[in-house]
């Protein structure tokens, strides 16, 4: 089964004529993902090429899921497009919009969630500034690589791109039933507890990483709702406990301000829930192998 | 991007905000024809991004231009909880008699905006939320609907501002809220606002932050830039679109990808902790894609700082190809001794993920005694943290 993307998604891309758009839609296409066609109003009726993959674009998401029956879109435009792009992708009412774009105002991204809620929350929105979502062996929406692992029972869900592929790569003897980057912004459309709720109701999901980053209080938020609803092992990851208060690292979302926020903080609640959390990558991966064996 | 009050006092008079007259010196001689142009008594404020100012002396009253000027020479230069103070605000003075809190923020929790509001203004609104939890109000914002008349009478009864400064607010929170959207702010926080002698409402302190994503639409906010603060190697890294912080240690590090390079931070520091209590000497988040004149150029600002004494690389590639990066090492090492800047320290490199046997290879067969390979990123840090403690 894995959660919310399968062998069966059928995925667009917005932005696909563009340079990351069909990078990305070659390697999608590669990792055996079942890519339908892409959007671009302004070559609407062209099909482009993707090594022997014909793709038809379309001028809007609403079109391309009428013709293609398209369920998933990958957002690639660029961050002035980017809110334009995810309330046309809303208004189709497509269930998953995975938006990879970097750099997107947050309060664009307050719009669009907002303007989500207010059309009855019909999409899913995993990001934005995030490498997307991947459920190995199956298929693939974004820019994770689908070579490091095979399929397999571990779930997990992350704020930070490169830290997935770490952990993925760490176990990769066990494959992930699905790998879900929610992105290290402030505001975001998928969250930790979005995706643990999933991953406790999926029958293919046995154990859980979850990797956070310092700022906010996501994993705390997270914590609680573990302790109430997540019966399946849960292990965690922070990342930051040695940054500098009030340093932005990278991830806007990633800043400590006071005492809240902190990696410290965020283990400490995470532990609190019965989740085992370590201290380097390394460690976490141990700790998912000794719940898995 | 933290604004300086002066800059916020600026934005808020550019959006119809009433404030009291005034200016920004960077010397006691522009202070004094800035008081000389308000007239009368001034306030002299110093100017830096941390609270508790007064407290430390930077908030001074001056009758007239001679005292405002010597006011000024005093405040400027000195040290506020280590910021120094290179500019100084001076006011027009007011007749405070009532001392109110006004603010909208990002609420990352409800993925929306917040305003909290509060009778209590003129201290810190979290020893307030603390000590008077009642007297705080906090009221969603819907994103999508903002805060118009009505949203602005529902802050004001909430926060229970008295009923003969109320239509003042209303209106004082509708232009705030329009000033929060159109500077793309993610905090704009007033306090005091307060009611004066006349019976007027004005916003006598700016706190502001501005969403530096979304800087394409703002040309202007590039001007806010505090110069003077911006780290000189983390000024030479934006130049050249890199992601850097300085931080204080010794093991500069390289990554990519923000979330691997906090954790290669972290995994530094435990190993220092073994190896003379070393330190992370930065955070560079290279990216995807890493070319060999990104690693050149991140190579360049790495060791360009002089409390460097080992490098730590630590790549995954995931998109990025190990191959290309391990060229983009050794070319950029090679670039380096062309320009005349031989590299002398150490650099640890870990590669794992797609093509990292090839990479891996590349480095074996450059044979550069300047780079050692590890291909775990705990034993690379590791051996990256002894290094720096022995160049130490």
């Amino acid at each position: 089964m894995a959660i919310w993307l399968t062998k069966d998604s059928k995925v667009i891309v917005q932005g696909i004529t563009g340079s990351e758009g069909s990078k990305h839609t070659k390697r999608m296409l590669a990792a055996g993902t079942q890519v339908v066609g892409g959007v671009n109003p302004r070559k609407a009726g062209t099909k482009v090429d993707f090594d022997g993959t014909e793709l038809p674009v379309f001028a809007t998401v609403a079109e391309a899921m009428k013709e293609t029956g398209a369920d998933v879109s990958v957002i690639f435009v660029p961050p002035a497009f980017t809110k334009s792009a995810v309330v046309e992708a809303i208004d189709a009412e497509i269930p998953l919009a995975v938006v990879i774009t970097e750099g997107v105002p947050v309060q664009d991204s307050a719009a669009f969630w907002a303007y989500n809620i207010d059309r009855g929350q019909k999409t899913r929105i995993i990001g934005p500034n995030c490498p997307g979502i991947a459920s190995p062996g199956a298929s693939n929406a974004g820019i994770i690589p689908a070579d490091i692992t095979p399929g397999g029972r571990i779930g997990l869900v992350s704020k930070s791109g490169t830290l997935t592929y770490q952990l993925m790569y760490e176990l990769r003897d066990f494959g992930f039933s699905t790998a879900v980057g929610i992105g290290g912004d402030p505001i975001i459309g998928t969250t930790h507890i979005d995706a643990l709720k999933a991953f406790q109701d999926d029958p293919e999901t046995d154990a859980i990483v979850m990797i956070g980053e310092i700022g906010g209080d996501a994993e705390e938020r997270a914590a609680e709702f573990i302790k109430a609803n997540v019966t399946k092992p849960v292990v965690g990851y922070i990342a930051g406990f040695t940054a500098p208060p009030g340093k932005t690292m990278g991830h806007a979302g990633a800043i400590i301000s006071g005492s809240a926020g902190t990696a410290d903080a965020k283990k400490a609640a995470l532990e609190a829930a019965g989740v085992k959390v370590g201290k380097t990558p390394s460690e976490t991966a141990r700790l998912m192998r000794e719940v898995m064996s | 991007m933290d604004l300086f009050e002066y800059q916020g006092r600026d934005l808020f008079e550019r959006h119809g905000l009433p404030v009291l007259g005034g200016g920004v010196a960077e010397t006691p001689q522009e202070a004094r024809a800035i008081a000389e142009r308000l007239g009368g008594k001034v306030v002299v404020k110093a100017q830096v991004k941390v609270g508790g100012r007064g407290k430390a002396g930077g908030v001074k009253l001056a009758d007239g231009a001679d005292e405002a000027e010597a006011r000024a020479t005093d405040i400027l230069g000195m040290d506020i909880k280590g910021h120094t103070v290179g500019k100084v605000m001076l006011a027009e003075t007011a007749d405070i008699k009532e001392e109110y809190y006004l603010s909208y923020l990002l609420d990352r929790a409800n993925r929306t905006f917040l305003c909290i509001a509060s009778v209590a203004g003129g201290m810190e609104i979290e020893t307030v939320a603390e000590e008077q939890p009642e007297r705080v109000a906090k009221i969603a914002i819907d994103a999508s609907k903002g805060v118009d008349e009505a949203k602005a009478r529902e802050i004001v009864a909430a926060a229970q501002y008295p009923a003969e400064v109320a239509e003042q607010i209303v209106d004082i929170a509708v232009k705030l809220w329009q000033a929060f959207v159109a500077e793309d702010a993610t905090l704009v926080e007033v306090n005091p606002l307060a009611k004066v002698g006349d019976g007027r409402v004005l916003l006598l302190d700016a706190k502001i932050t501005l969403d530096e994503n979304a800087g394409f639409r703002h040309p202007d906010h590039e001007a806010l830039v505090d110069q003077s603060a911006v780290d000189p190697l983390e000024q030479a890294a934006k130049a050249k679109n890199l992601n850097y912080v300085k931080l204080d240690g010794e093991v500069g590090i390289i990554g990519n990808g923000a979330g691997l390079v906090m954790s290669t931070l972290d995994v530094v520091a435990y190993a220092g902790e073994k190896h003379g209590n070393v330190k992370p000497a930065n955070f560079l988040d290279i990216g995807g894609g890493a070319s060999a004149q990104v690693m050149a150029n991140g190579l360049e600002i790495v060791l360009g700082d002089p409390a460097v004494k080992s490098v730590f690389v630590n790549v995954f590639g995931g998109i990025t190809a190990c191959d290309a990066v391990a060229n983009g090492i050794i070319q950029a090492l090679a670039l380096l001794a062309e320009r005349g800047e031989t590299v002398t320290k150490p650099l640890v490199v870990r590669l794992d993920g797609n093509n990292a046997e090839a990479g891996r290879a590349i480095l074996d067969g450059a044979n550069n005694p300047l780079v050692q390979r590890v291909d775990t990123m705990d034993g690379a840090a590791e051996r990256a943290a002894e290094l720096a403690a022995a160049g130490k």
